[in-house]
């Protein structure tokens, strides 16, 4: 089972974040980390290439500077490579052009699931997984909060407003999980001295065959022409008088709000 | 702001992570997850409650956190650095934790792997390093704190066999711990012995209503004709220098820990500085607020340079005792005063356990004077400096 799995590489949480506002990016200073929602896409492909008994997890990521500690992490929790697409003419691509890029990755190494996080923590678009589906033509299955895997096809279960669906799917696929699917493991300190050695290919865009005009800068076309300050907005709250059922009102608001 | 596209950090003014490993951050970044997922939701409670959750500190193993120091033995082989900013994180969740960590590997698991047989390492140090097995350090006693020399404890021979008399006192971990090294007189001079749990004559009786370190055992160790075989000894050193330099080991641990327990409190400071109110506008917009958060910002920050100036030194194996010394008076004692200026900023609020700053504080008290007083390690810099000895009469 060959399965690769998305990493972005953000700057910490606990680092301040800010946006330069001249270009409406996020300053990208300093050593980035993995993104925590790709964390449970990690521990995703970690848990179906141990329940298969044999196979491989790959890393991908999109890194205009080079950077691979992110992707080290991704390795220390005990993925076995890592390939990172590392092009100056990447910076400023909008989705769709990353896209392009793991998209061409994915078909590189050789997948036959790829598995991402419904969203990167930084930028929110939450469309790449589904862009790089339609570029591989594979299917997408998105949302998901359990997975298996029988034989040549995918049954996944998404969580929706009335239900949980059970999907299946012919592999090759796409899918993005949900931060509830799984626990992501702590990487060990043994497989943090072992990330060390483990081989990580970095791949220019040529190398890997896309074409610089539809990346980066001169790829994009969506830019970000303002941000403003988040305004902060609160409304009145609600007071519950426990008349002995209050928990279950509780229950339901935080219910309502996705909260559980 | 200064124009540099780096993002301010006020608990690193000095970029100090930025030349940091990807190792060294991975392991940090490793432990303040950890702290962040499984410490912090619980600690309070367990705090107010005298609690150690023996169970969650285990897990620590499986990270690899234990002994992670130590090369061998299912350790994880990491440099000084790493271990010193794991314990710093650990500290910003409770110093409790960091103590368990410092005793287990440190205390521990240091003196096996470093004086012990071949069979004792095998015997203790991979089950010590999964967190299966717990170990504690038996030097201090109720009338031989600074003084270790003046210890009571005997170990005396019967025919192949060692026989143990005497009371071991405020013993971290000594109540959950499956095997104790403990310092005793013997007639060739001071010996370590690993005496297992169950040894008929070794009992254990927890120190309660302390008001520090209250998420930590901290227990007496009894040995009343304790009888252990031969090689129960530590075969490879003798003397007092033996636990000693399991001493310098674990300071080294607390030299960065205690900078976890102020950056916590001072974080909690500078958060509510900015969002309390008096005389209608935030408490952090008056000098005096602000001349104690750039008072505290600047110590953290220089005592975080010092804690990795001697680890980068200890890397080397050029670390001596007496740089140990001034790294844990200056860290400890700036951790504290750190803390207490804390307190100050979150008037009444501080002094509960609705906030980390009085729980790190109170912490603090203990960790001041265990591992060595602060007035030993005047002491100890004092004979350094004078070439005098304080000591001895």
């Amino acid at each position: 089972m060959e399965v690769a799995v998305c990493v972005k590489q953000i700057p910490g949480p606990d680092s301040p974040q800010e946006i330069d506002p001249s270009t409406g990016r996020l300053v990208r200073e300093g050593q980035p980390v993995i993104d925590e929602a790709d964390t449970y896409g990690v521990e995703t492909a970690l848990q179906l290439v141990e329940r298969a008994g044999a196979g491989s997890v790959t890393v991908l990521s999109m890194a205009p500077g080079g950077e691979t500690s992110g992707v080290r992490a991704a390795l220390a929790m005990g993925a076995d490579r890592a390939m990172v697409v590392s092009d100056e003419r990447l910076a400023g691509s909008d989705a769709l052009g990353t896209a392009r890029v793991l998209a061409a990755a994915c078909r590189r190494c050789g997948a036959e699931l790829l598995v991402a996080g419904t969203e990167s923590g930084d930028g929110y678009s939450g469309v790449v997984p589904a862009q790089v589906a339609e570029l591989l033509g594979w299917p997408a299955v998105t949302f998901v909060r359990r997975i298996e895997l029988d034989g040549g096809e995918l049954r996944a279960e998404r969580q929706g407003e009335l239900g949980t669906e059970v999907i299946a799917c012919p592999l090759p696929a796409v899918v993005t999980v949900t931060a509830g699917a799984v626990e992501p493991r702590y990487p060990s300190f043994a497989g943090i001295r072992s990330a060390r050695q483990k081989p990580v290919e970095e791949l220019d865009l040529s190398a890997l065959g896309v074409d610089p005009a539809g990346v980066g800068e001169a790829g994009a076309r969506q830019r970000v022409v303002a941000v403003r300050a988040v305004e902060e907005e609160r409304g009145s709250g609600e007071v519950l008088e426990d008349d002995g059922r209050a928990d279950e009102r509780v229950l339901r608001a935080l219910s309502e709000w996705k909260v559980i | 702001m200064p124009p540099s596209a780096r993002p301010f950090d006020p608990t690193d003014l000095a970029e100090l992570g930025a030349d940091l490993s990807e190792e060294e951050r991975m392991v940090q970044q490793t432990v303040r997850a950890f702290v962040r997922d499984r410490v912090l939701p619980g600690i309070d409670g367990w705090f107010e409650r005298g609690v150690f959750p023996v169970e969650v500190a285990k897990e620590l193993g499986k990270i690899g956190v234990l002994g992670m120091h130590l090369d061998g033995y299912g350790c994880a082989g990491l440099g000084a650095v790493s271990y010193g900013l794991a314990c710093l994180e650990l500290e910003a969740g409770d110093s409790g934790f960091r103590s368990f960590v410092s005793v287990q590997g440190s205390l521990a698991m240091f003196p096996i792997w470093r004086y012990g047989s071949e069979e004792q390492k095998q015997l203790w140090l991979p089950r010590m390093a999964s967190g299966e097995v717990i170990g504690c350090f038996g030097l201090t006693e109720p009338d031989a704190g600074s003084d270790p020399g003046s210890m009571r404890t005997r170990a005396r021979r019967d025919g192949s066999d060692w026989v143990l008399d005497g009371t071991k006192m405020w013993i971290t971990n000594g109540g959950i711990a499956d095997v104790a090294v403990v310092w005793a007189q013997t007639p060739e001079g001071i010996r370590g012995f690993l005496v297992p749990r169950g040894t008929p004559g070794f009992t254990t009786n927890d120190v309660h209503r302390k008001l520090s370190l209250r998420a930590s055992v901290t227990s007496e160790l009894v040995l009343d004709g304790c009888r252990l075989p031969e090689d129960a000894a530590l075969p490879g050193v003798l003397g007092l220098k033996g636990p000693l330099s399991c001493l310098t080991e674990a300071r080294f641990g607390i030299l960065f820990g205690v900078l976890g327990a102020a950056r916590s409190c001072f974080q909690a400071a500078l958060e509510y500085s900015k969002s309390r109110l008096q005389f209608g506008r935030p408490i952090g917009g008056f000098q005096l607020t602000q001349a104690k958060l750039a008072d505290m910002a600047v110590e953290l920050e220089k005592d975080l340079l010092l804690a990795l100036q001697l680890g980068r030194l200890k890397e080397r194996g050029r670390l001596t005792p007496v740089q140990v010394s001034v790294g844990k008076l200056g860290n400890v004692r700036d951790a504290l005063e750190i803390a207490r200026a804390s307190r100050t900023i979150l008037g009444a609020n501080g002094v509960t356990l609705e906030y980390p700053v009085i729980r790190h504080a109170a912490n603090l008290e203990s960790v001041l004077t265990y591992e060595g007083t602060a007035e030993i390690h005047q002491l100890t810099i004092g004979r350094a400096l004078t070439g005098l000895d304080a000591f001895s009469s």
